[in-house]
């Protein structure tokens, strides 16, 4: 294997591992704030793409604009989601939170389906300029360097956002312990809707990205499962461990997939790599790199 | 049927499977309905019955696993895989004949159950979930890719059984055999939850820290039932293969995980009935979903490819309405319509 491989492999596991770490942020932040899991993370990146596909091509509505009403309607959406299907399920076991879910994202896969049908649309015209950039010798093309910066710009808005803002600081108590954070006076409920918007907002933009890479069709939720051993990498509940656990699996998939069709007769490591890093890593450190640890008492 | 409430005097009385002459009657009957069914009804109708039974087995296990002992799995649909694989290569492959190859699928998968339920030792509630839905993705690979064994992306082709030299070819006697097995680890479930074993899976479940304390090796029963659950989802998994006499990785993906999970849940966690209802329920609605969509898609020609896509819809969006409205599962509003009756006049 030479450096020049090595380099590729990195650097397109970088890339895509930053679009990982922005849906796995949005799964962090619904986790974080209302500990829900939520199994349809992939499907709301789908309908992102597929919402501003439709804004831009089918209705030649200029890109900032587009992009602007994608985001309102993964507002609305989420808002819809969470008050019509996860509030009644409050205080209900997780595995029915789960399910949940699980339903919601058959449901969201389904619309898709039936609005845009299952071929592969394109992005016309691409978002960013066609080009090619040389980073450490290796050829990257620039929608590539936009997708990382901006993946890795909305990480570092959405840490500020936690650290230091107010809702974000309400959103931290409630995670903590909803009844105090109550009793302090913070509406759990609009924090509940909050975490939502936010996520789906996030994953929205992610499936802009990834659409205006690959194209759109109907097997986009795929990422949506990758976020899982990305998150459970970093740690649930750290936002932190999200934009390195999605780093890590990006880079490590394509290391193993690059080493394994090289050194052996294996292709289609890919898809199998990052669950058995999940697993060792689990064996390992249950609560992820940077998750907190629960201590429980009688 | 006792109107007032239980009254159990004896130790007899308590331990009793069927309560009552009267539900022995009634389980008497349904007994003979299922021997009788294969002769009243026919061809595809049959097929769904047999896989209504077949799912049954597997709604059971992953009961045990989830209902009984509280960890959630998303791998239920590559252990039914596994077995499946098994029983393909030993009866297939081998030589050998069914009756051997049933048995080791459940072995087998119990094996295999047991290796992905390690992470159980220090993980729960939902990094467990997630490690299981980590081992559907790698079952799902090793069968695409372990060719000699599994036969790749062409599968294996199978035998139904034989005894002696009668061949039971046709769905009908096939589904007595079935039946049979299904009947048999029914019982022995139910009866697995009333004993010493039983009883610790459930502290596990509740409390595993009281549990420990209460001197229960939670390691060892998480394990256990990871194990018993795997068994009975490898019995299923091969009965499922011989019904198809065709066994490929496709048929074991995520979305039968799912379809489980869901069987257990809309019928009821921890209840051996609820599993029944559930697998009765999902096998169903598919069937009907997809009897509604082909009539709206000859009816309206236009829609047909949209009609396929809202199937799918329509199941996800059952789901979720059933887990809103419903959250106890059928198990529990079929026991809400005993007590309606029993206290019927003087209702609250």
């Amino acid at each position: 294997m030479t450096t020049q491989y090595l380099l590729q492999l990195v650097i397109s596991g970088l890339v895509v591992g930053s679009i990982y770490s922005a849906v796995a942020l949005g799964f962090v932040i619904i986790y974080k704030a209302t500990r829900v899991v939520n199994f349809a993370q992939g499907e709301l990146l789908m309908v992102g793409a597929y919402v501003c596909y439709a804004f831009l091509v089918q209705m030649h509505v200029p890109f900032g604009v587009a992009l602007l009403l994608t985001i309102l309607f993964s507002m609305v959406l989420a808002m819809t989601i969470e008050r019509l299907i996860l509030r009644p399920m409050i205080g209900e076991p997780i595995i029915s939170i789960i399910m949940v879910t699980i339903g919601l994202s058959l449901v969201l896969r389904s619309a898709v389906s039936v609005v845009w049908g299952t071929d592969i649309l394109v992005y016309e015209p691409k978002l960013f300029p066609q080009a090619m950039l040389m980073v450490l010798g290796v050829p990257v093309s620039l929608e590539f360097v936009w997708c990382f910066v901006l993946s890795i710009f909305l990480l570092v808005v959405f840490s500020i956002f936690f650290k230091y803002s107010k809702a974000g600081v309400a959103m931290r108590a409630t995670a903590f312990n909803q009844q105090v954070a109550q009793s302090m006076g913070i509406s759990v409920k609009k924090i509940f809707a909050l975490s939502w918007i936010i996520s789906a907002v996030v994953s929205g933009i992610g499936g802009v990205l990834i659409g205006n890479i690959n194209g759109i069709n109907n097997t986009l939720y795929h990422f949506g499962l990758k976020v899982f051993p990305a998150t459970i990498l970093g740690g649930l509940d750290s936002i932190l461990g999200a934009a390195l656990g999605g780093v890590i699996i990006g880079v490590l998939e394509n290391l193993f997939d690059g080493a394994c069709s090289t050194y052996f007769d294996l292709a289609g490591v890919k898809e199998v790599a990052p669950y058995v890093i999940l697993v060792v890593i689990l064996m390992i450190k249950p609560y992820g790199l940077f998750g907190t640890k629960e201590i429980e008492r009688v | 049927m006792q109107y007032c409430g239980d009254f159990r005097t004896t130790y007899e009385k308590d331990v009793k499977i069927f309560e009552t002459p009267f539900v022995k009657i009634c389980m008497g009957f349904l007994g003979v309905a299922l021997l009788a069914l294969p002769f009243l009804v026919k061809g595809e109708y049959l097929w769904i019955l047999m896989q209504i039974v077949i799912a049954v087995i597997g709604a059971v296990g992953l009961n045990i696993l989830t209902g009984f002992t509280g960890q959630i799995s998303l791998g239920q649909g590559a252990f039914l895989g596994v077995g499946a694989y098994t029983s393909a290569f030993i009866t297939a492959k081998m030589g050998l004949p069914f009756w051997v190859g049933v048995p080791a699928a459940g072995c087998v998968t119990a094996l295999a159950g047991m290796i992905f339920g390690i992470p159980s030792l220090r993980l729960k509630g939902l990094y467990l979930a997630i490690a299981t839905l980590a081992s559907q993705f790698i079952l799902e690979w090793v069968f695409l890719r372990w060719e000699p064994v599994t036969g790749g992306s062409y599968g294996i082709v199978v035998p139904r059984p034989s005894l002696g030299g009668y061949v039971f070819d046709s769905d009908r006697s096939y589904f007595y055999i079935v039946l049979v097995i299904a009947a048999v680890m029914v019982l022995f479930a139910t009866n697995l939850m009333r004993t010493r074993t039983g009883r610790a899976f459930m502290a596990v479940r509740d409390h595993y820290i009281s549990a420990e304390i209460m001197g229960i090796n939670i390691f060892k029963y998480r394990i256990l039932s990871f194990a018993v659950s795997s068994f009975y989802a490898g019995v299923a998994g091969a009965l499922y293969g011989h019904s198809l006499r065709f066994v490929s990785s496709e048929q074991f993906g995520i979305s039968v995980s799912i379809v489980y999970l869901a069987m257990i849940i809309i019928g009821g966690l921890g209840s051996i009935l609820g599993s029944i209802y559930g697998a009765v329920f999902m096998i169903l609605l598919p069937k009907l979903l997809t009897v509604v969509t082909t009539q709206l898609g000859t009816s309206f020609p236009g829609i047909a490819e949209v009609a396929i896509a809202l199937e799918q819809g329509v199941f996800g969006g059952i789901i979720v309405l059933f887990l809103i409205f419903e959250p106890d599962g059928l198990a529990h509003r079929w026991k809400m319509i005993k007590a309606y009756w029993k206290l019927y006049p003087f209702s609250y």
